[in-house]
């Protein structure tokens, strides 16, 4: 380190004791610190797609190498939005700034950061709108609370908005209903129109565009993935499950994030759906084209959600199936329940869900034709139509995650509960104002999950961590179940670092576990070719 | 001193945690203070906790930590490893607890050597402390940069577990 990098010890010594005066949010430029933000979209993808302004450049650096004309880009992008989405003018105006969703929000609890109060960071975009679209405004300037949008501003919302997880916490508090995550949504769609992304989504959004999945992985190596699993599922249980791939008239189209299709621990929950499927003898088929559920189109724009999400209907169409199941994912179930009908509908081809093994109608899933996996399988376990043995997953103390999509988005609260109760023993939950609406983020969703922003989602995941700590130190929970591919992977890192003792998998690898399938081996083994039961030692 | 320092013990703790709050930005501050829901409010539980824990060992005989002040310290410590405070900063807030010490007692106690002999030893024992947090500093740190490797390392792993099953290379981590 050179000298001139270090600190002044009088300075050391003298540590915020008499600290100069603060000036106020609006004049305070934003610091990009390693470990808090994440690298921007590489030029190949934002080609790919036709996105804007495609260049080598880095927050970091003084010039972000935008067009001349970018604030008339913005302005005008503004002005569209404002025409076209009702909802972002309202909660442009509606906002009286009463403070409840303040300190509702992860990353401002982690960070102690106040341009991560959601009201503060609705105001990053709310004080431009205000002095340019607003008389009043317009009158008053900076009195009335608005500010010109500067280089500066253009800043600090890339900043904020790829800070926000969209998670929508803090609109279960807002009196008025605002989303502030339509809010980051406009912000980031707003922040593309001159380049300004970051890769994580970007490279996803390219890929999937590409070959129907985040990761870019072609038809032949998801049909070697996915056979790979069903090697291993022979090792472990003796029983060879059957993989239909491309089946033109099965009568159900599978859908899951390829999240899950390689890491850990998905890979676990992945073979878990094989399994259960394979055990009813499932008239079903996965999809190499519709092979991603999860849709980084969500964190881009909304077009960019149309645009990725019409796969899944179109596949449907194709094969000729009737409906739809879905996997464990979480803002795949926001874009499922809240978009999918509205921008690629209708899916009239297809026919009200029934499930073939108990014939119950899914009448929730009428407009979308999609079911969720847990709704599936509780009522499955319901109707007692799952033999299964709990007992296999005793040496687990569990806890479940509600994630922020699935919780908040699709209302989906009880099943997964009921499905966890009945492939284990041991069941305890978190503190009642971190789970269900009110549940709290794993700090690295909607693309903030990548690894060069590690700091920032640790601060985000602080909150979580803080809860599933007390359950692991009250009722020694050991193992943190979720139903998100995102999550599986951001919480494994969440518990590294804040609850090292506690491992993290999906609600589909238990229910594998505690299945006992016709032809099975004695089964010793778990999904991750681990014991069942935890061999104690003799003293 | 140890008597005054217990007599005075809510009030220097308070100090305490008010100066480390202080070292976030002041419109954060009164939310770290106040939301005593320690679910609502992890960080400020945190720090409101881990003084009460730090102050007593401070203050004691004990030559060894114990796990309640390991775990108190470190809780603080981990947190502020991933907030945006430089290296010395991070630490600091264990220094402030001399100030909230020497604020706390009645002045004529420093004029008086004995009394300020065992003031410097406690001194010294805080200074202990903040190394204590330096190296839990570290090792937070070090964690991250590991994580960062794993998180690289595992996104390929299965891929290239199966092209060596494939092609019959040897594949171990």
């Amino acid at each position: 380190m050179e000298l001139h990098d270090l600190p002044k010890p009088k300075d050391l010594m003298n540590i915020d004791l008499n600290r100069p005066p603060e000036k106020g949010w609006m004049d305070t430029p934003t610091q990009f610190r390693d470990g808090t933000y994440s690298y921007p979209a590489a030029p190949k993808n934002l080609k790919a797609l036709g996105l804007a302004n495609p260049r080598q450049w880095s927050p970091a650096d003084e010039d972000w190498k935008l067009p001349e004309n970018w604030q008339e880009i913005i302005m005008q992008g503004m002005k569209e939005r404002l025409e076209k989405y009702r909802s972002f003018r309202l909660f442009m105006d509606i906002c009286v700034r009463c403070g409840a969703c303040a300190d509702k929000c992860h990353f401002f609890i982690g960070s102690g950061d106040p341009k991560n109060m959601p009201v503060l960071r609705a105001e990053l975009i709310r004080s431009v709108y205000r002095r340019d679209f607003t008389l009043l405004g317009k009158m008053l300037g900076r009195l009335g609370g608005g500010r010109e949008l500067t280089l500066d501003v253009l800043k600090e919302w890339f900043y904020y908005f790829f800070q926000c997880t969209e998670c929508r916490r803090c609109s279960v508090f807002c009196p008025y209903g605002i989303d502030t995550a339509e809010v980051t949504m406009i912000g980031r769609e707003l922040l593309n129109l001159v380049g300004l992304n970051i890769n994580w989504v970007i490279e996803p959004v390219a890929n999937c565009f590409r070959t129907g999945n985040h990761l870019g992985i072609p038809p032949h190596g998801l049909v070697d993935m996915w056979q790979f699993m069903v090697d291993d599922i022979e090792d472990l249980t003796g029983v060879k499950v059957n993989l239909p791939i491309n089946k033109k008239g099965a009568e159900i189209l599978f859908v899951t994030p390829s999240g899950d299709y390689f890491a850990d621990p998905g890979t676990y929950t992945c073979m878990g759906y094989l399994m259960l499927f394979h055990e009813l003898g499932l008239d079903y088929t996965w999809s190499t084209y519709a092979s991603e559920g999860g849709n980084f189109g969500l964190f881009t724009s909304h077009e960019m959600i149309k645009r990725l999400n019409a796969k899944i209907y179109a596949e449907a169409k194709r094969l000729g199936v009737k409906w739809i199941i879905g996997g464990e994912c979480g803002h795949m179930w926001r874009v499922m329940h809240q978009y999918m009908e509205t921008m690629n509908g209708p899916a009239d081809f297809l026919e009200e869900p029934v499930s073939p093994i108990t014939g119950t109608k899914f009448e929730n899933a009428k407009q979308t034709k999609m079911v969720h996996i847990t709704e599936f399988t509780s009522d499955l376990i319901k109707n007692g139509k799952l033999k299964l043995d709990p007992s296999r997953n005793n040496k687990y103390v569990t806890t479940f995650h509600d994630s922020c999509n699935p919780a908040r988005a699709a209302g989906l609260l009880e099943e997964p509960r009921y499905v966890i109760r009945n492939v284990t023993n041991n069941f305890y939950e978190m503190p009642e104002n971190t789970i269900r609406e009110q549940t709290y983020c794993c700090g690295g969703g909607a693309g903030l999950g990548n690894d060069e922003n590690i700091d920032m989602r640790m601060r985000g995941a602080f909150p979580r961590a803080s809860a599933l700590r007390h359950v692991r130190d009250k009722h020694k929970v050991n193992h943190l179940l979720c139903m998100c591919a995102i999550d599986r992977a951001t919480l494994s890192a969440l518990t590294e670092y804040w609850a090292p003792d506690v491992s993290v998998g999906g609600i589909h690898e238990l229910v594998a576990n505690a299945l006992i399938m016709e032809g099975e081996n004695d089964r010793t083994l778990d999904l991750r070719g681990e014991p069942f039961a935890e061999v104690e030692e003799d003293e | 001193m140890k008597s005054v320092l217990l007599e005075e013990k809510r009030t220097i703790i308070k100090h305490w945690i008010d100066l480390t709050v202080d070292t976030y930005p002041p419109e954060s501050g009164s939310f770290l203070r106040n939301q005593k829901d320690q679910f609502a409010n992890p960080v400020g539980a945190a720090i409101a906790q881990g003084a009460e824990a730090l102050f007593d060992w401070v203050i004691g005989d004990s030559q060894e930590y114990g796990p309640v002040v390991v775990r108190r310290l470190d809780d603080i410590v981990r947190i502020r490893a991933v907030q945006q405070f430089s290296a010395s900063n991070a630490v600091a807030f264990v220094f402030l607890l001399k100030k909230s010490i020497r604020d706390g007692i009645p002045k004529q106690f420093l004029k008086d050597p004995d009394r300020f002999g065992e003031l410097l030893k406690i001194e010294s024992r805080i200074d202990s402390l903040a190394l204590t947090a330096f190296d839990m500093y570290m090792k937070c740190r070090e964690k991250l940069f590991e994580m960062r490797a794993m998180e690289i390392r595992n996104r390929t792993s299965r891929i290239l577990e199966r092209a060596c099953n494939k092609y019959g290379a040897p594949h171990e981590w």
